[in-house]
This record gives C-alpha cells, sequence and structure tokens, in this order.
C-alpha cells in the first residue's frame, strides 16, 4: 500500500493503493467518480480518458502512483459551477451523444485536440479522435459537435 | 494485474540499480508494459519508474544531429519545431503513433526498448542510422535491434537517448492495421550522411528490418520508380488475419514507392 | 406544432447527467457488503469435464465461494431457456439442447464458463480462479458450418449432423417451376460474416438478497428486464416474480447484445443468497468478446430467376445460420422469423422458397444483433438484384424500378407471409439518386482515376419488418412470449407527469421523444413530463426494446394511456362545469364546453382529480392514473434507399467510403435529429459490417478477433459524414404512424457498399467481393481477377 495524493477537479484527494492500482480505478473506486468508464481492456476504447496535467490520457493505461502530484481533471470537473462547458454543449446543442458511455472520453479528447488546434478541420477531427470509440452516434454528430465546440472555444 | 513493487528512480544510476534484478523492468511511458500486465502477458516483480529523472526529457538540436532524449513523449518530438525543421520524417512520424494519448504518455525509449514488431520509432532509427545511448554505452541502431521484442540491452542497461543523424531527405509512410492501428506495414526512408536507408516495420516475421535490395537501388537513384521490380520474400513476412506474407510482401513494395517519393519531394 | 411537440429537434432531456459524469450505469452502483465474482472460462473449444478442483481456490485469500455446475445441479438451478421454438419441415420440434449456466459435463466454447470464484475484491477473485484445477479432456472442435454438418463431431450429442432445425417457407415446387420458365438465372454464394456487437459498455450485473423477505435484486445491463425476470425467475431459478426485482438502469448501448438472458445473471443471484452478501460482476473487455451473444453468420446460396425484361420470377435460398454451441434468447427466431420472411424485399417477386438450416459449432452463441436476420436478408437480396442487373445489362436503377411494389399496392401480401401495410419506394429512391448527385457520378469518377483511384456507386432499395410484435403472428411463428408492450401514464395534483414504460432506452433518447408525444398529447409542458423505465418494481409490465419497437409499440400504448387520462378528464370537466360529457372539447390542454367560454386547463383537472370534493364517486374515481398495454395488428415496415460511392486504392486494397446517402421511410418522424441520429450510428455499423468488423475463428475453435487489437471497430477517420434524409407514409395500423428507426441504418448500407466496392472493381474484372471488403481480401479479389 502506498498512498497517492493528487489534485482531481481541483479538490486534493488521497487514498491508500496498491501499486498496480490503475488510475481509473482509483477515479471510480477510491474517489468515487463515476464518470470516467472502462469499457475495454487493450487501451483502445478511449471511455477512460481524463486530463492529466493538461493532456488528455488513457487512465486504465497508467498507474495511479505514476500520477502522484498530477492535476487531473474528469469529466464531472469539466463544466464550471452547473455551466457547461463549451465543448459539452456543443455535444447536447449536436445531438453528439446516444448511450453516453463514451461520452465523458470522447468529451475530455475533443478538448484536448480543440485546445491544441484551435483551427481544426473536419479531418482533422476525425484523425484527432482516433483513440475514441463510438458505438451509437457513427461520429457524425460528434465531428460535427467538436467542430463547433473548437470554434465555441476560441470565442 | 498482479502485483509488483513501485520505484520511482531518482537518477539514472538508481533506476539502473533497481531494474537489474531479473524480473523488474523500467517503466517509460508504460504504453506497452501497462496493457501486457493487465492481460497477464508479463508478470514483472517490479517496475522502476524513470518519470522523475529530468535528464532523460528533452530535444537539442546541435548541427547535424538530433538528440531526443530517452523519456521524450512522442507529442513533444512531434510537436518540436526544431525536429520539423531538422528531420521533418521524424516528427511526422511521432505524431501518427497511437493515438492522441499514447502520444501524452509514451516515450522514445520505451518505444525501442520495448522493439514492438509493429512499432514505428524501430523503423525511424534503423532507417535514419540512429544511435541509441545508454547508461554504458552507444549502440548502432544497426546493432541493437534482434528481433521480436529482443534489444541489445542488457539487464539495468537504461536508454538514455537516441541520436539521429539529419538526412538530406526522408520519409516515413504508415499502412496500419485496421483494427490496432499499429504498422501493418512501415516503412521508413532516408538518404543522408548514414548513406540510403529503408528500414521496414510492422512486415518482418522477425521484426524491424532493413531491405538491402530497395537499399541499393535507390543509391543508384533515389527515385520510387528505382524500386519497380524489387519483391520482397514472402517467407521472411509476418502473417496474421489482416494480411497474410504474400499481401505484406506486396505491401512493402508499396509503401517503400510511397515513401520514397515522398522524400524525394 | 408547439416548441416541444411533434416533429421538432428537441435537445434531449438524458444529456445533462451524461455530459456530466452523472450517468448512473449499472457498474457505477454500489452496495454495502458488496462482494465480486470472477469466472474461470474454458480456453478450450471443446471438451469434457472429468472434474473441477476447487479447494486451493477455496483457500485463497478474501474467498468467499466456488461454485462450479454441479453445485447449481445440486440445487436444481435449470439450463438457460431459449425463447423460440421452430421445427423441422416434418413438424419435429427443433433440438434444444440444455445450457447450465456454468458448465456440466462439457464445455462447448472458448469462454465457457466453469466456475465463479466470490471474493472480497475483483483481484482477490480473479487471482484465486487461477488456482482451479479443470480436468479437461480436449475433443476436436467444430467450428465451419459446412463441416459441421457433415457429422462426425457433435457439439450436442442429441443434435444429428449438428442441427438445431431444417426449416423452410414457400412451396417448392412451384419457386423450380419459376426457375425453369426463366430467361435468365443468377446465383450468388454468400458468406454473411460474423459480427461481435461491441456496445462501449461491457456486460455487469450486481445481485443481492434480503434474507429477511426473501426479495432478489439484480441490477444488470439489460435491454429488457422484465423479460430478465421472467426468464430467470421462472425458468431458472424458480423465483416469483414478486420477490424478484430486475433494475437496467443507464445502459451503454446494447445493439441486440444485451436482450438476452445470460449464464452471469443467473449465477450472481442465485450465488448472492448462497453467500449473503451482494456480488458484482463486471466483463473484462477480452471477456465480452467470448461470451456476449455475437451476430449475422449465415453462409448461403440463392438463385434469383428473372424473365428477358429484368422482371423477378422466382428466387430460392438455402441458408445455413450459425446457432453457435447454445442456444440463445430468441437465436432460432433470427434467420426464420426475420430473414426468410423478409426475402421479398420491396419486390414483387411472385414466388419464393427458402431452407433455412440452423447449426451447433462450437462458438460463441449467436443471436440478434442491430437489424436481426433483416441485414442478412436485404445483403442477400440486393447483392443478388445488383448481380442480375450486371449479368443482364441492365441499369442498377431500372431494374430496381421494374419490380418494385408500386405504392398503389398497399397492403401488399408477399409470398413469405408479410403483409406491408404502407411504403413508396420510388419516393425513397428518386430522392436518393438526387441527394447522392448520381448524376455527377460519372464525373467525379474520371476525377478520382486521375488520383489513381477506381470509384464506384452502389445502391440498396431495402424494406425491413419492425417494431416487432404481434403477439398473434409471433406466436404462429414459434415465440413462447408475447410481444405487446405497456405503459402508464401518470399526472401528479399539480400537472406534471410520471411516463412508466416498458421500453427501455440505452441509446434511444426515450427520455425525450415519448416526453414529446406525451407533452403534445396533454398539452403539458415538455418539461414536465418524465420518463421512467428499467425497474420491473416501477413499471407495471414490459417487453422491452430491440427490434426498433420502442416508438411504434411502447410508444402507441404511451399514447393510448394518455388517451384514456384526457377521457378520464373530460369525466372531470364535464362534472366540474355542469356540461354533458359528449360538449366537453380538449385541445391544447385545455377542456373546453363546446359553443361556449367555459374552460379548465389540463393543470385544473389534474387538481381536481386528486381533490375530489363533491364528487360522484358512483361513476368517478378519484385520481389520474391510467395504463395500456397495446399489441399491435401487423408489423411496420420501414424502407428506403442507400446509395454509397467508394473509392478503391488498387495498390492496397483500401476502400474509402467518400458519400454515403440514406433517404429512409421510417413513418411518421418524432424527433428529426434523434431519428438522424439512429440512422448515422446504423449506417456505420453496417458500413462496419462491409468494409471492417468480423469475427474470425482458428479451425481448434479460438477467437482469433478477440479484442480491439484485432476485431475493427469503426473509428472516426474510417467512415465520412452522411447525407441522411427521410420521406415519410405512414404506418397504416398505429395511430402516431410511425415505423421505427433503430435498424434501418445497419439494414439498408451495407449492400450499397459492397455494390459500390463490386461496381468500382468491375472494370478489372471483379465480380463478387468477399465481406468484409478488407483491404487484403480487396486485394485478393484483385489478384484473382488477374488485374
Amino acid at each position: 500500500m502506498a498512498t497517492v495524493s493528487m489534485t482531481v477537479n481541483g479538490n486534493a484527494v488521497a487514498a491508500d493503493v496498491e501499486p498496480d492500482t490503475l488510475l481509473v480505478d482509483y477515479i471510480r473506486e477510491h474517489i468515487g467518480l463515476t464518470g470516467t468508464h472502462v469499457g475495454c481492456d487493450t487501451s483502445q476504447c478511449g471511455s477512460c480518458c481524463v486530463m492529466l496535467d493538461g493532456d488528455s490520457i488513457k487512465s486504465c493505461t497508467m498507474l495511479a502512483v505514476q500520477a502522484e502530484g498530477a492535476e487531473v481533471t474528469t469529466i464531472e470537473g469539466v463544466a464550471d459551477n452547473g455551466e457547461f462547458h463549451p465543448m459539452q454543449q456543443a455535444f447536447h446543442d449536436n445531438h453528439a451523444l446516444q448511450c453516453g458511455f463514451c461520452t465523458p472520453g470522447m468529451v475530455i479528447s475533443a478538448i484536448d485536440l480543440a485546445a491544441k488546434n484551435p483551427d481544426i478541420d473536419e479531418a482533422g477531427v476525425r484523425r484527432g479522435l482516433e483513440g475514441n470509440l463510438c458505438r451509437c452516434t457513427g461520429y457524425h454528430n460528434i465531428v460535427k459537435a467538436v467542430l463547433a465546440g473548437a470554434q465555441a472555444m476560441k470565442g | 494485474m498482479s502485483g509488483f513493487n513501485y520505484h520511482k528512480a531518482s537518477d539514472v544510476a538508481d533506476a539502473a540499480g533497481k531494474s537489474s534484478s531479473e524480473d523488474a523492468l523500467p517503466l517509460a511511458g508504460g504504453m506497452t508494459i501497462l496493457p501486457s500486465i493487465k492481460l497477464g502477458l508479463s508478470d514483472p516483480s517490479d517496475l522502476v519508474d524513470l518519470a522523475g529523472i529530468g535528464d532523460l526529457k528533452g530535444i537539442s538540436v546541435d548541427g547535424d544531429t538530433v538528440t531526443i532524449g530517452a523519456m521524450t513523449r512522442h507529442a513533444d518530438v512531434a510537436g518540436s519545431a526544431d525536429v520539423q525543421n531538422a528531420i521533418p520524417a521524424l516528427a511526422a512520424m511521432a505524431g501518427g503513433i497511437g493515438d492522441a494519448q499514447v502520444r501524452n504518455r509514451g516515450t522514445i525509449g520505451g518505444s525501442i526498448a520495448n522493439n514492438d514488431p509493429a512499432a514505428d520509432y524501430p523503423a525511424a532509427c534503423l532507417g535514419l542510422g540512429a544511435t541509441i545511448v545508454t547508461n554504458n554505452r552507444e549502440i548502432a541502431a544497426d546493432d541493437f535491434f534482434k528481433g521480436l521484442f529482443e534489444t541489445a540491452l542488457d539487464s539495468g542497461e537504461i536508454i538514455t537517448a537516441v541520436r539521429f543523424p539529419v538526412p538530406a531527405r526522408a520519409a516515413y509512410e504508415k499502412f496500419p492495421n485496421p483494427a490496432s492501428r499499429y504498422a501493418l506495414v512501415g516503412v521508413f526512408v532516408s538518404d543522408g550522411p548514414a548513406g540510403t536507408r529503408v528500414a521496414v516495420t510492422g512486415a518482418g516475421a522477425n521484426g524491424v528490418f532493413r531491405q538491402g535490395d530497395m537499399e541499393s537501388a535507390l543509391g543508384g537513384s533515389f527515385s520510387a520508380d528505382a524500386l519497380e521490380g524489387i519483391s520482397v520474400s514472402e517467407g521472411d513476412m509476418a502473417s496474421d488475419l489482416h494480411a497474410a506474407s504474400d499481401y505484406r510482401a506486396h505491401l512493402v513494395g508499396i509503401i517503400a514507392k510511397r515513401a520514397v517519393a515522398a522524400a524525394a519531394g | 406544432m408547439t416548441e416541444h411537440g411533434i416533429g421538432v429537434s428537441v435537445k434531449r432531456k438524458e444529456d445533462r447527467r451524461f455530459l456530466t459524469g452523472n450517468g448512473n450505469y449499472t457498474d457505477d452502483i454500489n452496495r454495502p457488503g458488496q462482494t465480486y465474482a470472477y469466472f474461470l472460462r474454458s480456453q478450450v473449444a471443446h471438451a469434457e469435464i472429468n472434474g473441477v478442483d476447487t479447494s486451493a481456490a477455496e483457500q485463497a485469500d478474501g474467498v468467499l465461494a466456488v461454485f462450479t455446475g454441479a453445485d447449481l445441479a445440486a440445487d436444481e438451478v435449470g439450463g438457460i431457456p431459449c425463447g423460440w421454438g421452430l421445427t423441422f419441415q416434418n413438424g419435429d420440434p427443433m433440438i434444444e439442447p440444455a445450457h447450465p449456466a456454468l458448465a456440466q459435463g462439457k464445455v462447448r466454447h472458448v469462454g465457457d464458463a466453469i466456475a465463479v470464484v466470490v471474493a472480497e475484491t475483483r483481484k482477490q477473485a480473479k487471482a484465486a480462479a487461477q488456482l482451479i484445477e479443470a480436468d479437461l479432456n480436449q475433443l476436436p472442435a467444430v467450428v465451419d458450418m459446412k463441416k459441421a454438418i457433415e457429422g462426425g463431431t457433435l457439439v450436442h450429442d442429441e443434435a444429428a449432423e449438428n442441427t438445431c432445425y431444417d426449416w423452410a417457407i414457400g412451396e417448392k415446387a412451384d419457386v423450380d417451376a419459376a426457375f425453369d420458365e426463366a430467361d435468365h438465372v443468377t446465383s450468388i454464394d454468400i458468406v454473411n460474416n460474423r459480427l461481435i456487437p461491441n456496445a462501449i459498455e461491457p456486460r455487469v450485473a450486481l445481485a443481492e438478497y434480503e434474507a429477511a423477505s426473501g426479495d432478489y435484486t439484480l441490477y444488470t445491463t439489460t435491454q429488457n428486464p422484465h423479460v430478465i425476470r421472467l426468464l430467470m425467475g421462472a425458468f431458472v431459478l424458480q423465483i416469483p416474480e414478486h420477490k424478484l426485482k430486475i433494475v437496467a438502469p443507464d445502459v451503454g448501448g446494447g445493439f441486440g447484445s444485451k436482450i438476452f438472458h445470460y449464464a452471469e445473471e443467473a449465477v450472481l443471484t442465485w450465488a448472492a443468497a448462497k453467500v449473503g452478501r451482494p456480488i458484482k460482476w463486471t466483463a473484462e473487455r477480452s471477456e465480452s468478446f467470448m461470451t456476449d451473444a455475437h451476430g449475422r453468420d449465415h453462409v448461403t446460396h440463392a438463385e434469383l430467376a428473372l424473365d428477358k425484361e429484368g422482371k423477378f420470377l422466382g428466387l430460392r435460398v438455402r441458408t445455413l445460420a450459425n446457432m453457435g454451441s447454445y442456444l440463445s434468447s430468441f437465436a432460432p427466431a433470427i434467420p426464420t422469423y426475420l430473414h426468410a420472411t423478409l426475402l421479398a424485399g420491396v419486390y414483387t417477386t411472385p414466388l419464393i422458397y427458402a431452407n433455412i438450416r440452423a447449426v451447433f459449432t462450437n462458438t460463441v452463441p449467436v443471436d440478434a444483433y442491430r437489424g436481426a436476420g433483416r441485414p442478412e436478408a436485404s445483403y442477400l437480396l440486393e447483392r443478388i438484384v445488383s448481380k442480375a442487373a450486371r449479368e443482364m445489362g441492365i441499369d442498377q436503377v431500372e431494374i430496381r424500378r421494374k419490380n418494385f411494389i408500386p405504392s398503389d399496392a398497399f397492403p401488399y401480401q408477399t409470398p413469405v407471409a408479410l403483409q406491408y401495410d404502407s411504403g413508396d419506394y420510388e419516393a425513397t429512391l428518386s430522392a436518393a439518386l438526387e441527394a447522392a448527385d448520381v448524376d455527377g457520378f460519372a464525373e467525379r469518377k474520371e476525377a478520382a482515376a486521375r488520383d489513381g483511384k477506381l470509384r464506384g456507386l452502389g445502391y440498396s432499395t431495402y424494406i425491413e419488418a419492425c417494431g416487432v410484435a404481434p403477439s398473434a403472428v409471433a406466436g404462429a411463428l414459434g415465440a413462447r412470449a408475447g410481444l405487446y408492450e405497456s405503459a402508464v401514464v401518470r399526472v401528479h395534483p399539480t400537472g406534471s407527469v410520471t411516463v412508466f414504460t416498458g421500453s427501455h432506452s440505452h441509446g434511444q433518447s426515450h427520455e425525450t421523444t415519448f416526453a414529446q408525444l406525451v407533452s403534445e398529447q396533454l398539452g403539458v409542458d415538455f418539461e414536465a413530463v418524465d420518463i421512467v423505465h428499467g425497474d420491473t418494481s416501477k413499471i407495471q409490465f414490459g417487453m422491452g426494446t430491440y427490434g426498433s419497437r420502442s416508438l411504434a409499440v411502447g410508444g402507441e400504448a404511451i399514447l393510448r394511456a394518455a388517451n384514456k387520462i384526457v377521457d378520464k378528464g373530460r369525466k372531470i370537466a364535464a362534472h366540474i362545469l355542469e356540461a354533458s360529457e359528449a360538449d366537453i372539447e380538449f385541445a391544447d390542454g385545455s377542456y373546453t364546453v363546446k359553443g361556449t367560454d367555459k374552460a379548465m386547463a389540463f393543470g385544473e383537472v389534474a387538481l381536481a382529480a386528486y381533490v375530489p370534493h363533491n364528487y360522484p364517486h358512483e361513476t368517478l374515481e378519484p385520481g389520474l392514473e391510467e395504463s395500456a398495454f397495446y399489441d399491435p395488428l401487423n408489423f411496420t415496415f420501414p424502407g428506403g434507399c442507400h446509395v454509397c460511392e467508394v473509392d478503391v486504392d488498387p495498390d492496397t486494397g483500401v476502400v474509402d467510403v467518400v458519400n454515403f446517402t440514406a433517404v429512409d421511410d421510417v413513418g411518421r418522424v418524432i424527433n428529426p435529429m434523434i431519428v438522424e441520429g439512429q440512422v448515422h450510428g446504423g449506417v456505420t455499423q453496417g458500413i462496419g459490417q462491409a468494409l471492417m468488423e468480423n469475427a474470425v475463428y482458428d479451425e481448434n475453435g479460438q477467437l482469433l478477433s478477440g479484442s480491439y487489437m484485432d476485431y475493427t471497430m469503426p473509428r472516426a477517420d474510417d467512415v465520412p459524414s452522411y447525407h441522411v434524409s427521410t420521406e415519410e407514409t405512414l404506418c397504416a395500423h398505429n395511430s402516431l404512424g410511425v415505423k421505427g428507426v433503430g435498424e434501418v441504418g445497419a439494414i439498408g448500407s451495407t449492400p450499397a457498399v459492397i455494390n459500390a466496392v463490386v461496381d468500382a472493381l468491375a472494370e478489372k474484372g471483379v465480380t463478387d467481393v468477399p465481406l468484409p471488403a478488407s483491404p487484403q481480401n480487396v486485394w485478393r479479389a484483385l489478384q484473382e481477377a488477374g488485374a
């Protein structure tokens, strides 16, 4: 057991975990934030994406101990006092989610992508979301939403 | 996950010491080790995290050489103006590894130490004639990659940096596995101080390799047309449900031509 | 049309919780004292079980119990039942082997569960499972269907030639006669590839038992909680309905794979009572690949007889349908009831004969996956029609037009049991031709050729039968349950409304669409309507969501309950306004006395219903809550036209979908935004089947495509943006006129894609490509054509 401390959504958190505890399990089971999901075991689906020190990462492919001292933002920390982040708003406006399971990871990836590529085009969005699987939407509305969200984030 | 000890190494010597026991492994970005452990394919006793060693990160360009610290992430290589200027093919290659999240964690050192037969970096190292620098020695890429997941590294030997000679021209083309997006066939070609090089990843039954016939042909004329008629042996190719060896052999020819065309501009 | 009424793209009510991480999926639920289950699964496809030694696992850290098939048998736990019975052609019942929840005697597929460990933590359960010693005597595996029906190794001793049933529809002699008369016969061999549904949420079950009350609760990732209660309670565990609660909270996609009753649900529910603590099981994705029911997997030979003008005279189909190792809940119905009956398509083919032979193999059970039988039917038809046109030199559009059922021919009785109620296939075709700019194709093909690409155009004019219901039809075709739907509309005293539906949303947006319906029907604010689903303790009954039935069956049930509310309100208004009930009119949320200005708002009536001062209690009950069960008269029949344009790279075999147009007739559209979203998703799964997805077994029954490293899921950069629109003919037998949209995308798209690939490759001499048209398969087709 090791005490692992980090900042999650602006709050200092700490928990005693085994070294083999994945960051996603730390987030879901020790911190109790269940918005971050697990959809596969081969680091492909992206449902577990969170922001770590400003970059989107797959929290199923990182140990909690590796995130010691890090700043983590999960989907629960994206909205600002109940106000949707522009990317969340764009997902809502463009019907970019159906069952909602991939959505947290998709939104996190989209925010990272748009923040680093403010003038991104459709092809760039499609390439940029390579690490996130969605089985419901066929990506059509997700792509529309990310383009709209990227514009809104600039403003 | 079946339990291991975790150590955060303070410097390279510390990392080398802690990872020298038989079942210990250095941990870089973890993009391969962690999935392997999760699926029960790897069961280390100890993981020695290199992330805290500042010396291992960063990119420098000195004259005709680009040096990349072992713990430099793919995203940093892809986004580096220095790399983009000196070896644009290397920056582009790094920008095409895995997905955005892999590029935000995965490192050059981790990738080449793992030597996955479908990874991109081994092709870049071999295709550019890089030198792998460890805590003990310098190893030419030509001597480094030893087959599937095997390298010249000794137990407890830690990669500290990779040095790339700046080529006159180079390009990397990848035909991704449709499912995993790893390279089904990836070809890195270059022409420069390290000679004319054609390095192929993804395709070989025994991992990354140089294609001598193509290199000879390109030595005469660095053009896609020069590769016309050169075939690679099916017998040397890997085979799986996405590409049997004959298709892989065919793709090596096609992708190599595309790489040469891109490099020749 | 109001702001939130029928026909408006109202933004979804469910979005806020999903976008902020506040969804409530099964794995998000934790119960006090919860333990964890891990299933030890067979790594071989076929073996006799000589014995299972669990003693070391039982002693491992944190382990509470280890159970095997023998423990279930000792407790007389029943097998997993099948909900559908088919017959052989001679009337004999299908072979229906036992399906123990934990293997007994034999394991029959890689992933078959041998034992379950219950422990304090997931990690302990998994570690202990590795200590179980299963003594297996490996047997040869039966994998290929054509070999399976030759006999030899049997998956089940009672199923000779590994045949579950050999069933037929149509008069073979009449059809054979039509072929004798034909000017042209086109034949085709098709392997409809096996798919793995891959909802992104893996299956999860969490069971608990309260000893004091004898009540069981199972939280599970299902599309139909009441059906699970029925199947598991009545047939497996003998728990009466009032003691068994099934909760399906937010469910992360289903696509059919979460319809079925799975062994893990029963084992956990049973074990929770044994252990006396709640138990959770969460599938790892690798486990999903080898335990979630797979889809499709047909091997078909089909022949189409035509006259010299290209009119269809007859269709003959022979299909082997893979059942896998055991019969999943609805498996026997898929290649028969939902496939063979669709073989008329949108055409006037007068004579059709189909022979379906269902085959056991040592593979994961196969059952419904988005479209379920209908994609196989549309694929077969649209491929053979396109092939016939090519062989006869008839234009692809012309051959379809020539054979369409005309729009004035409805109701139209097909030769394969169905009666279509409405449709206009010319309307969807011509709209699609325009939207896809087919006129400009030749120019685009030339431009593509300049880039070294082969461009092709492919069509599919498809129909499907959905709104799966009529109990009478289903019963006649072997269903062991009814297929109606139920709803309760509860109007609260202040006029807000809670709707309880037996439909279940796992992405379909019911909370929005159903609220639009009720809002419009009762004239109450959209925000004042909430939809409740997925809990057998709250919902009176339900048959769940699959077969695009939620709106056409579930929505109609809601509408009927809402109409009863309107009628009850009329009585209340008549009493209070001192008028005759016949003189009360209801419109826009207000009851008025005809010809007067006397009126009561719906909300006032609601309050009056609960404040029954001065009520005629003999004739009027207090309260405002109504229930309805709705069993439709017929299926609904969405149809349409999909047009696909592809570029093929002849050097690599890579196919790029450059344009995709879908014009669908799904009946009345309640929420266009949601309808389009359903089509986008379905089309992508259809493109996935056409170009990428494939479940591949080796000859030993090992699943080679057992993870996302090898099973190609469509990603954002694999598909383009789509052109999607609708044409509307109303369903004739429900009052909304709705047909259903959940599956049309997956049903119509796959043949359009492959027809486009074949069109692109035609100039190289290629006449067929296998599913999926992966780069390797396309390259090989080119090689074989000598191109």
